[in-house]
């Protein structure tokens, strides 16, 4: 796998204040995959896509994109350089419209690519696009789950780090976000997920981690981990 | 009475409105997406009154007629813009992740610069600028004349909030903007450059800034003063409107304008009262003003603390020395020398006193002024109408000073960050418009002469001992409150709200006897200062004397104990060394703040600790913000 991946995360290590949260923490994302990084509430899922895009300095490690050294850059950098950041809180501007929070998130798509557009992303997430002159805060959960990752995407980034989408999503809105994430994933755009939910990982990732007490503590294929019930009830409480 | 009366006085509302709103708006929208009070919003405004005089002078001797006017309006206010992009570059990029203080301090020094510099250019007098072409005349309103002038502002207002609503909802730009006041982080975790975003941003508030002060040169000249007025206007406008709100400045400009057009009817002796006990009403019932919105998690009044000093065997050998050196003093010192240790003497209570309740507290008050002058009044007072001998004015000083704090105390916590500073501003200011304009009773402008000490302390010598003793008394009082429970329960306060709230101290109540505690020690300074000087005059009450005690915290260090005496000693030791030498002392003092706050943020005494293991204090017990 090494050579080939597109995000390398090593010995990431983060505190908030005087409370060690990440050990010496590694995973690498494949060019065009999903891999879904599963814990227990708290486990430090956040903090390591937090610590990814910059939002939270670590004390140590490293993290390379397509061999570049993200490390220490200021999060609009890390953005720049080709990641998007769907937080767990969505963090949608709530006084601006629809339409205007995309506008927020709009970037120039590398060269060659052909860039994300609204109506592009409303032809992904169908239910925004009656949506559009809507204040963002006058929106369900859900439409504000898919409004976050339209945001992000229209900074056409080659990777996705995403925090939780399915967390209180109605199960309709859960396959609808399935059926998004899939088709991301023809488009190219290669994913980091960070889930509790077991069910909605397997649907779309091929790889997974599962992360304990801020470390990795084991990895393998989706499928590997749906067949062993040992690990399963060792570390995510399902 | 008369209808046409009431009209008119109505229009003169709308017209002042205008202007509030005007002066304001760049304020509110600098606040909104940097998170900084920017007090050289007001610096801003004068330089674009000064500047569009003197273009409006060049145009209209090369006679280019009617555009000669309004070409020097509007290219002051673009010079102004490019100014407000300097102080980005230069000061405020290096501040944003700075605690709310020297944020304050750094744009205060600014103010100062520019008033010398001001000065340096234009003079000092009331430069009267030329009337607009084809508004020089009135109209007739309901049988009275009113000015074409300010009727035509009246609609300038309105046209600056449509100028603006097209900028944020109909740009990229102004979309950014009003994304950055809701999230600036996240903004930024899209890819948004926020370094540029805040230049532009700068620019924008800095035009409209100059905007006002160009608009405003024909109703009244360019003088040295308008920058603080403005600026104590501005800050009242943005706290009720809510602080980043532009709709809500417009609407408290228009509160606020009607209530001095109809306040003046009422009240004519309260009219400055008057705007302050508004905001202060309106914080007490929406604590983040009309149209405001909770402040993001505020960066709090100081980082991670040094801990108290332990009391090594070296420190307490050195304070040993300092004190027996103060005690000998008298005999060699010369009169001129004993006056000064009184003033640093006084002065290091009165920091002492601020330091308390921010370093160690987390309030920064802006408005610590209003517990000293007090302090001062309440003992001149005492002795002017009611012959109270010396002692008990000295008694009763801390008093009348730790009533006040109660009482804005108990509404002031309630607050936090940027909004407790204002608050803490507008009660300062109340106190001072009372002393301002109650001439009656406090003698107003020229305040009260011949408050002098007792006959025993009439020598200098002898009143030197006396302030040595009280200063030290306060301090050393202070002292043992840190170290007790209720010190360390404070700063547990300061450092985690929630935490505190969870071991069972009530954060409120805490911050309240710290303030109440702190009025008092600082009412205490007061009634020793007026005794000093012999008169007292509502200059003592004024911003200034706030941001004295401000920087002196500063040059100390906030993280320390020590550090305010350290710095009360060296701003009133700079003060008489700089002001004998320079008319331009003020920029110096700007200078060094600027210097001080970008270079060394944790001030003289933390540098020292750094460098000196003596002199370390143990680590707090609390954990750095990430
Ligand atoms: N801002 C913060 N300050 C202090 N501790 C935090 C903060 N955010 C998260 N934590 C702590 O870090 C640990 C990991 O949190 P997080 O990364 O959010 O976990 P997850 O996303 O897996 O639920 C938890 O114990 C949490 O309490
Ligand atoms: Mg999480």
């Amino acid at each position: 796998m090494n050579g080939g991946a597109m995000l390398e995360v090593e010995g990431l290590v983060t505190f908030y204040g005087r409370a060690q949260i990440l050990f010496d923490l590694a995973l690498e994302v494949a060019e065009g995959e999903v891999l879904v990084l599963m814990g227990r509430n708290g486990a430090g899922k956040s903090t390591t896509l937090k610590s990814i895009m910059g939002l939270v300095r670590p004390a140590a490690g490293s993290v390379r994109f397509r061999g570049r050294e993200l490390t220490g850059l200021p999060p609009f950098r890390i953005a720049r350089s080709g990641v998007g950041y769907v937080p767990e809180e969505r963090r949608i501007f709530a006084e601006l419209t629809v339409e205007e929070n995309l506008e927020v998130g709009r970037r120039e798509a590398p060269p060659g690519k052909e860039p994300w557009t609204p109506s592009r992303l409303y032809a992904l997430f169908p239910n925004l696009a009656e949506l559009r002159r809507r204040r963002a805060d006058r929106i369900s959960g859900g439409e504000q789950q898919m409004l976050a990752i339209a945001r992000t995407l229209m900074g056409n980034p080659e990777l996705l780090l995403l925090d939780e989408p399915s967390e209180g999503l109605a199960p309709v809105i859960v396959d609808q976000m399935v059926a998004a994430l899939t088709g991301l994933r023809q488009h190219g755009v290669s994913i980091l997920l960070s889930e509790q939910n077991l069910h909605f990982a397997g649907r779309i990732a091929e790889r997974a981690c599962i992360i304990e007490k801020g470390q990795i503590r084991w990895r393998g294929t989706m499928q590997a981990l749906l067949a062993d019930e040992e690990v399963r009830r060792a570390y995510l409480s399902v | 009475m008369d209808p046409g009366f009431f009209v008119v006085q109505f229009l003169n509302g709308l017209a002042t409105a205008s202007f509030l709103f005007m002066a304001s708006a760049g304020l509110t929208i600098v606040f909104g997406v940097t998170r900084i009070v920017n007090f050289a919003h007001g610096s801003f405004y004068m330089l674009g009154a000064y500047l569009a005089y003197t273009l409006a002078g060049i145009f209209m001797d090369a006679a280019y007629g009617a555009m000669s006017f309004w070409g020097a309006i509007f290219l002051a206010a673009v010079i102004v813009g490019l100014l407000g992009i300097l102080l980005e570059l230069v000061v405020l990029r290096r501040i944003y992740d700075a605690p709310e203080l020297f944020q304050l301090l750094a744009t205060f020094a600014v103010v100062l610069i520019v008033q010398d510099l001001v000065r340096m250019t234009w003079g000092g007098e009331d430069l009267l600028g030329p009337r607009a072409p084809g508004l020089k005349s009135f109209v007739l309103v309901a049988g009275r004349r009113f000015p074409e002038y300010e009727l035509a502002m009246i609609f300038a207002g309105p046209l600056v909030l449509g100028a603006l609503w097209l900028l944020f909802h109909r740009t990229r730009f102004g979309v950014l903007v009003r994304a950055a006041t809701l999230d600036r982080e996240m903004v930024g975790a899209l890819g948004v450059n926020q370094a540029l975003l805040f230049t532009g941003v700068l620019f924008l508030g800095a035009f409209l800034a100059g905007l006002a002060g160009a608009l405003q040169l024909p109703r009244e000249p360019a003088n040295p003063y308008m920058d603080v007025n403005i600026i104590v206007e501005a800050f009242v406008v943005t706290v009720i409107g809510g602080m980043g709100s532009v709709t809500g400045a417009f609407l408290a400009a228009l509160l606020i304008g009607e209530l001095q057009a109809f306040g003046i009817l009422v009240f004519p002796k309260i009219t400055l009262v008057l705007a302050f006990l508004v905001m202060a009403v309106v914080l007490i019932v929406r604590p983040y003003g009309l149209l405001g919105r909770p402040q993001a998690e505020s960066h709090g009044a100081a980082r991670a603390g040094a801990g108290l000093a332990a009391g090594t065997p070296l420190q307490r050998g050195f304070w040993l020395a300092l004190l027996a050196l103060l005690l000998v003093l008298p005999l060699f010192a010369d009169e001129y020398s004993l006056k000064l240790m009184i003033e640093l003497l006084i002065f290091g209570l009165f920091a002492f006193s601020l330091n308390f309740i921010m370093g160690w507290g987390g309030i920064v008050s802006f408005g610590h002024a209003a517990y000293f002058g007090l302090g001062a009044y309440g003992a001149a007072l005492l002795v002017h109408h009611f012959a109270w001998p010396m002692e008990g004015a000295l008694l009763a000083a801390p008093l009348v000073a730790g009533t006040a704090a109660l009482v804005f105390g108990a509404l002031c916590v309630r607050l936090s960050g940027v909004y407790l500073a204002m608050l803490t501003l507008a009660f300062a200011q109340i106190v001072y418009a009372v002393a301002f304009q109650w001439v009656e009773f406090t003698g107003g402008d020229n305040g009260l002469i011949g408050i002098w000490p007792a006959s025993w302390a009439a020598s200098r010598t002898v009143y030197y001992y006396l302030t040595l003793a009280v200063s030290l008394a306060g301090i050393g009082l202070l002292w043992r409150f840190l170290y007790a429970p209720f010190g360390y329960s404070s700063r547990a306060v300061r450092d985690s709200a929630i935490r505190a709230d969870a071991i069972g101290i009530d954060p409120r109540y805490q911050r309240w006897l710290a303030f109440t505690v702190s009025g008092i020690a600082a009412g205490l300074g007061g009634g020793l200062y007026v005794f000093s000087k012999g008169n007292i005059d509502p200059e003592v009450l004024a911003i200034p004397t706030s941001v004295d005690a401000l920087t002196m915290v500063l040059i100390g260090g906030v993280e320390t104990v020590t550090g305010p005496l350290a710095g009360a000693a060296l701003l009133t030791l700079l003060k008489d060394f700089v002001m004998p030498l320079t008319l331009y002392w003020k920029m110096v003092m700007g200078v060094l703040i600027l210097g001080m706050v970008l270079a060394f943020p944790k001030g003289l005494v933390g540098i020292l600790a750094d460098r000196l293991p003596a002199l370390q204090a143990r680590p707090a017990e609390r954990e750095r913000p990430a």
